[in-house]
């Protein structure tokens, strides 16, 4: 096990480098704008002695390293803007403040998440199950037509954009066949099964495209597996079917598995967004877009790393769960 | 005795014929012929039809329905051959063979600049190794997983106002594209220096330079060809994407994106659902052509690339 220990603390020793250097990097490149969020703040007629109050209360004024330094400090002690009753006080973890909004990025960015991680976090589990399963059944009956129809799911899941399947399920099922709710999130904690059941068209959409290489995967894998010397022992020794395919087969193939949903992450985060938007919820997507928008730098740079940073976290665990189940990884 | 004519057939020629006999690749070469044709000829068909994509026809919509268009098919007449867009009445026609003209150029231009970077990071990354290369893997890794969309519709506030979007779209798209490319031909490369051929070359005092663009690049022409046609379509949906978030060509410039963007309120009345149809069925078929000609392609040159490794 001590191992296992030392995989886990080097891969988040590594993480945290990452992280660091990402938000660095970030900060230097959106410092760099053209546009003046000051200039916004301070109001018509704009004087150059309230712009540079806006600018030294905004905490513009100071050089992009201090700025950095303030905002890495924000994120574990919090930051407050300006100083007597019109200071304004942003709890860590903060992960800056926008003034056009008048509220804390993290305010801000838990109220969306919720949204946007159901969508993500469905549609992934909806897919790994449908991708695994479809490509199990795929490799133990090749050439028939279970198998071939999902070879041709595949295809159609390949080439079709996110947001036009989407609203093809829409106008399908939804207005055509009035079977689901066409737009709007309703919230877990309100009612779970209206949550659910508003969920469902875009997990469907995102699983149907996102389980397409899981499903060619995990045949190709399935068939490989199938034909190593030790299934023929287990076979031999009188394993039954169900046992050779569940406890030996797929052992095999849930590595593969796992290191490509390692690199789906940041797709499906994507993959959410366009469809949050086709589904007219207001999450994460829409929080940034506005953002740019209307020039509102600390969210767009708040949104941007702690997207990120939930990235690289997510990666870290499936690197985790990879070491645990494949010892190579962890030895090597 | 076959040998001898086996031997004088090109691994290129050879490649093109097994095309020839695969009948989804065939089917996706002849869409992408079409698509190309249609896209380069695009003003002249618009000149053809007779409409431009700017001019407003509010005598064909229908106030009562709340300006959709008059007549079936979303208005479909000898004048306006896919009808006209709601609440403007612009031809649809010019909007769906321009705004395709726009996702292929964007997309063809994407993927010849990331092809180029990426071959030469990627050969050189293989061919001189060392902190080089692990820098380079590193960046690859990095890039590869990360949240891709996010970062291109950030980086639209810190370009002026002024900036043409095209350009941003294509500069944003290459910089997050080159990555997957590089590290495809950096694994493919890395097999090849470790080749006698190039121990030879190296051997008789022949530069990096010479050995990278004489001995390894023709090598792997092949695979960069592969992962280039693979990519398109992935550059026509993420530009479509990027359009149909908003951040994408600005209008008026016709775009599939954001004609399916503006659709959705179509969509969820079920008053015109042929305006998403007519761009939606233009974006499928250009997606779904150079799919099947890339997969055939692929195929075609044997290359095993595995996503996972």
């Amino acid at each position: 096990m001590p191992d296992l220990v030392w995989f886990v603390i080097r891969r988040l020793f590594g993480a945290a480098l990452v992280m660091l250097a990402l938000s660095f990097a970030v900060y230097l490149v959106f410092y760099a704008i053209p546009a003046d969020p000051a200039h916004l703040a301070c109001g018509k007629p704009c004087t150059p002695d309230r712009l540079e109050q806006a600018r030294h209360f905004m905490q513009l004024d100071q050089s992009a390293i201090q700025q950095y330094l303030s905002f890495l400090k924000g994120i574990f002690a919090g930051r407050t803007f300006g100083d007597g009753a019109a200071a304004v006080h942003c709890d860590a973890p903060c992960f800056g403040y926008s003034f056009p909004l008048a509220r804390p990025v993290t305010t801000l960015i838990l109220d969306r998440l919720p949204i946007t991680a159901s969508i993500a976090i469905g549609a992934a589990i909806l897919w790994l199950l449908l991708g695994v399963s479809l490509g199990v059944v795929a490799a133990l009956r090749r050439g028939r037509l279970l198998d071939r129809l999902s070879v041709g799911v595949a295809l159609v899941g390949v080439s079709t954009p996110s947001f036009l399947l989407g609203l093809l399920a829409i106008l399908v099922f939804g207005f055509w066949l009035n079977m689901v709710p066409v737009n709007g999130y309703v919230p877990f904690t309100e009612s779970p099964v209206d949550w659910a059941w508003h969920l469902v068209t875009p997990w469907l959409v995102l699983a149907v495209i996102q389980a397409a290489a899981y499903i060619r995967l995990t045949r190709s894998q399935m068939i490989e597996e199938l034909n190593l010397d030790y299934i023929t022992t287990a076979r031999a020794k009188g394993a039954g079917e169900s046992r050779v395919v569940v406890t030996h087969g797929l052992r095999g193939v849930l590595v593969p598995i796992i290191t490509l949903f390692g690199l789906d992450l940041g797709a499906l985060l994507g993959g959410a967004i366009l469809t949050e938007k086709v589904f007219s919820m207001q999450g994460l997507g829409d929080l940034l877009i506005s953002a740019v928008a209307q020039l509102d730098v600390a969210v767009v740079v708040g949104v941007t790393l702690f997207s990120a940073f939930l990235i690289i976290l997510a990666n870290l665990v499936v690197d985790i769960v990879h070491g645990v189940l494949d010892p190579r990884v962890s030895h090597g | 005795m076959s040998s001898s004519v086996a031997v004088a057939v090109s691994p290129t020629r050879q490649a093109l014929r097994r095309v020839r006999k695969d009948r989804s690749a065939k089917l996706g070469a002849v869409l992408v012929v079409l698509l190309v044709l249609i896209a380069a000829a695009a003003p002249l068909l618009v000149k053809l039809s007779g409409q431009d994509p700017y001019t407003y026809h509010l005598d064909l919509l229908d106030p009562a329905q709340g300006n959709a268009p008059k007549g079936a098919f979303g208005g479909v007449s000898s004048e306006h051959w896919f009808g006209v867009e709601p609440l403007t009445g612009r031809d649809l026609f010019s909007i769906v063979v321009l705004g395709l003209r726009t996702s292929l150029t964007i997309a063809i231009v994407v993927t010849l600049v990331t092809s180029v970077v990426g071959t030469l990071i990627g050969i050189s990354a293989a061919y001189f190794g060392g902190w080089y290369d692990a820098v380079a893997s590193r960046v690859f890794d990095f890039l590869f997983g990360f949240p891709q969309l996010v970062f291109m519709i950030a980086l639209g506030i810190i370009v002026p106002a002024g900036f043409p979007r095209w350009l941003l779209l294509i500069l944003v798209l290459s910089v997050f594209g080159w990555a997957s490319l590089a590290r495809l031909i950096r694994n493919q490369a890395r097999s090849l220096v470790a080749r006698e051929y190039v121990e030879a070359a190296r051997s008789v005092g022949s530069s990096g330079w010479h050995v990278i663009t004489r001995e390894l690049l023709p090598n792997l022409l092949g695979p960069v060809l592969v992962i280039a046609t693979l990519a398109i379509p992935g550059y026509i949906g993420a530009e479509a994407a990027l359009s149909f978030l908003g951040v994408g060509v600005p209008p008026p410039t016709p775009s599939l994106g954001r004609s399916i963007s503006d659709s959705i309120a179509w969509v969820y009345t079920g008053a015109d659902p042929w305006f998403l149809f007519f761009p939606g069925v233009a974006l499928f078929v250009a997606v779904l052509g150079f799919t099947l000609l890339g997969d055939g392609v692929r195929d075609a040159f044997d290359v095993r690339l595995r996503r996972t490794s």
